[in-house]
């Protein structure tokens, strides 16, 4: 790469980055949306749920338990119900909606606590509706540990309470927390695909397209330069959200922050990709914006098992499934972010990804020849 | 190869399935010279325009543009031409400077070039005040010809107009021509394609399109007399009668 072509792209990418920061309507899309989306669906969905209807299963019945039950009816999220319900029981009032918990005390109860200082009770959520299960049970567990430490304090005991939680009809908890991987593939479809595919369609609305084709500008220059300015942009969106993750939402990032940032570029980098060819075929800025919608939006939106299960799809549903390249991020972004995985366990994923980046990338270069002629 | 010659055609063709766009045209465009390109809407100007500048690939027959082949040199042919375009072309969201800027920097001019010339652009045009404005504020013919001293401002060997004063009214069209005049002065051959047949009057030579031929081709003066009137716009009349396209 010799340096008049450095020099071009510089001239270019600097006109470039002039249009997205001048533009108010490119920056609230830029910054705004990415913002709207986290705290719309971190604060609206999970908010605090008040006066949960529970029923209490006290096989127990001893000093120990009745404390614990004490502080639960006392505390302002809980609804106590007292009854010695079976499991099937317990299911039939879950399923007609009376209750969202179940928390059973076991025999010997106290007497496990205070021989062996550890003794276990069972907490079962409806995770139906996955948001209000995982919320419910950490106040529970909160109660527990509250518990503990007086417990350590008054007595100078030492217990352990493990609570054994059982998340009913939806295991994997599919919601609370996976909504951030969702939030980051729909952002940055939006912002590369979209915001790509407009700004190339606007120059050649403008008629400056022309002029460029005209100028000694190689066509691939035009294109990286164009696509340079919301890469950049993507990357600090992608850190504003996980900082918001992490320092509103509590949500910590379990994997290594490198690989979800080189994993983030290589979709970033797909979806750039898309953006082009959105641009080939579209002759306006509006018709631009509508294809991005109708064919990126909605697929990563419906397909990526970020709002509905895939599994509950019907089939050629989950094959259409299988060609969004965001369904492959937003698995590899649940991995490493909220897992903890490595590498190994996403390289397929990674694979294929990249895999279909080549083949849209190769699709673009055929097609900007075309264009050309 | 003729020095003087800054481009040629021969028999340009240029087919769109059925349709003919470009007739086999044939002509030649001296160095320094203004060259009018006139024709209805349709006639298949600007078609012929793209293929010179390497924007459109011809169906058949030759043409050199600054001495390079429009087959083989376009990317040659791109470095020796400036263009500029019926639609306004320059970044209404960009200041002057920073257009002037640009558009220098994607021809590859060094940093005291493009400082150096974009004052003296600036100078001549009288709107030294004006560098920091946005272009989207200026008026209509203040952008025309600001879009015609950027599209120069690489100082190439010819420079392609097409129809560059749609819009404006006729002093600043008479102005926008000083500023034609002047390049050409300096050496700039000047391609330019227009429906205003007083712009024709301007030119060196004209060459009259319908239908895709060249039906006409020779200074204003001797196609006046040619066809015993006496302005261009009756010349033209005379020509696209016959004419069987419809314009567009």
């Amino acid at each position: 790469m010799n340096s008049p072509v450095l020099k071009q792209l510089y001239a270019f990418v600097r006109k470039e980055f002039y249009h997205v920061f001048r533009d108010r309507k490119t920056l609230l899309m830029l910054f705004g949306v990415p913002i709207a989306q986290v705290l719309l669906f971190g604060f609206v969905l999970s908010n605090e749920i008040k006066n949960s209807k529970i029923v209490v299963c006290d096989y127990a019945k001893d000093y120990g338990s009745q404390e614990i039950i004490r502080k639960i009816e006392a505390s302002k999220y809980f609804k106590v119900q007292k009854a010695t319900l079976t499991h099937d029981q317990i299911e039939t009032a879950m399923k007609a909606g009376d209750i969202k918990m179940a928390v059973i005390f076991p025999d010997h109860f106290y007497n496990d606590l205070s021989h062996l200082n550890k003794a276990q009770i069972q907490v079962i959520a409806d995770a139906s509706d996955p948001n209000t299960a995982t919320t419910i049970t950490s106040y529970l567990t909160n109660i527990i540990n509250d518990y503990q430490a007086e417990a350590l304090a008054q007595n100078n005991q030492s217990y352990t309470i493990v609570p054994q939680v059982k998340m009913l009809y939806n295991p994997e908890l599919l919601g609370a927390p996976n909504f951030v991987p969702g939030v980051m593939a729909l952002v940055l479809m939006l912002i590369c695909a979209m915001m790509t595919a407009v700004a190339i369609v606007k120059e050649k609305e403008l008629g400056t397209m022309e002029i460029l084709l005209v100028s000694p500008l190689k066509p691939y220059l035009v294109i990286i330069a164009k696509t340079i300015p919301y890469l950049l942009v993507s990357l600090l969106n992608l850190t504003a959200i996980l900082l918001m993750s992490v320092y509103l939402l509590d949500l910590e990032i379990k994997g290594s922050v490198v690989l979800l940032f080189a994993e983030s570029t290589l979709f970033i980098i797909s979806c750039l990709a898309l953006g082009l060819l959105i641009s080939v075929g579209s002759t306006s800025q509006m018709s631009a914006m509508m294809t991005s919608q109708m064919s990126l939006m909605l697929p990563t939106m419906m397909l990526t098992g970020f709002m509905f299960p895939i599994e509950n799809m019907p089939f050629w549903m989950q094959g259409i499934s299988y060609i969004v390249p965001s369904r492959y991020y937003y698995t590899i972004v649940k991995a490493v972010m909220l897992q903890g995985l490595g590498f190994s366990a996403i390289w397929r994923e990674t694979l294929v990804l990249g895999f279909i980046t080549l083949i849209l990338i190769v699709i673009n270069v055929r097609s900007f020849k075309i264009r050309l002629a | 190869m003729d020095n003087n010659i800054a481009i040629k055609a021969d028999k340009l063709t240029k087919r769109f399935g059925d349709f003919v766009a470009v007739d086999a045209i044939t002509f030649d465009v001296k160095q320094g010279e203004i060259f009018g390109f006139v024709g209805a809407n349709g006639a298949g100007k600007t078609t012929a325009m793209r293929i010179l500048c390497g924007l459109s690939t011809p169906t058949s027959g030759t043409a050199t543009v600054a001495g390079f082949d429009v087959y083989k040199d376009a990317e040659k042919i791109k470095k020796n031409i400036g263009y500029m375009s019926q639609k306004f072309s320059l970044y209404e969201d960009l200041t002057v400077m920073e257009n002037i800027t640009f558009y220098a920097g994607i021809y590859g001019l060094s940093d005291k070039d493009i400082k150096d010339r974009g004052a003296e652009l600036l100078d001549r045009l009288g709107i030294a005040h004006e560098a920091k404005t946005f272009v989207g504020s200026l008026p209509l013919g203040w952008k025309q010809k600001l879009a015609f001293s950027v599209a120069v401002i690489h100082r190439p060997k010819i420079v392609f107009l097409d129809e560059p004063t749609g819009g404006v009214d006729p002093v600043t069209r008479r102005q926008f021509w000083d500023l034609i005049y002047e390049a050409s002065d300096r050496g700039i051959t000047v391609f330019v394609t227009t429906h205003y047949m007083d712009e024709a009057e301007y030119c060196g030579r004209v060459s009259v399109m319908v239908d895709g031929r060249i039906d006409a081709f020779d200074t204003p003066a001797n196609l006046k007399k040619k066809f015993s009137v006496d302005s261009m716009n009756k010349v033209f009349y005379e020509l696209a009668r016959g004419a069987k396209r419809k314009a567009d």
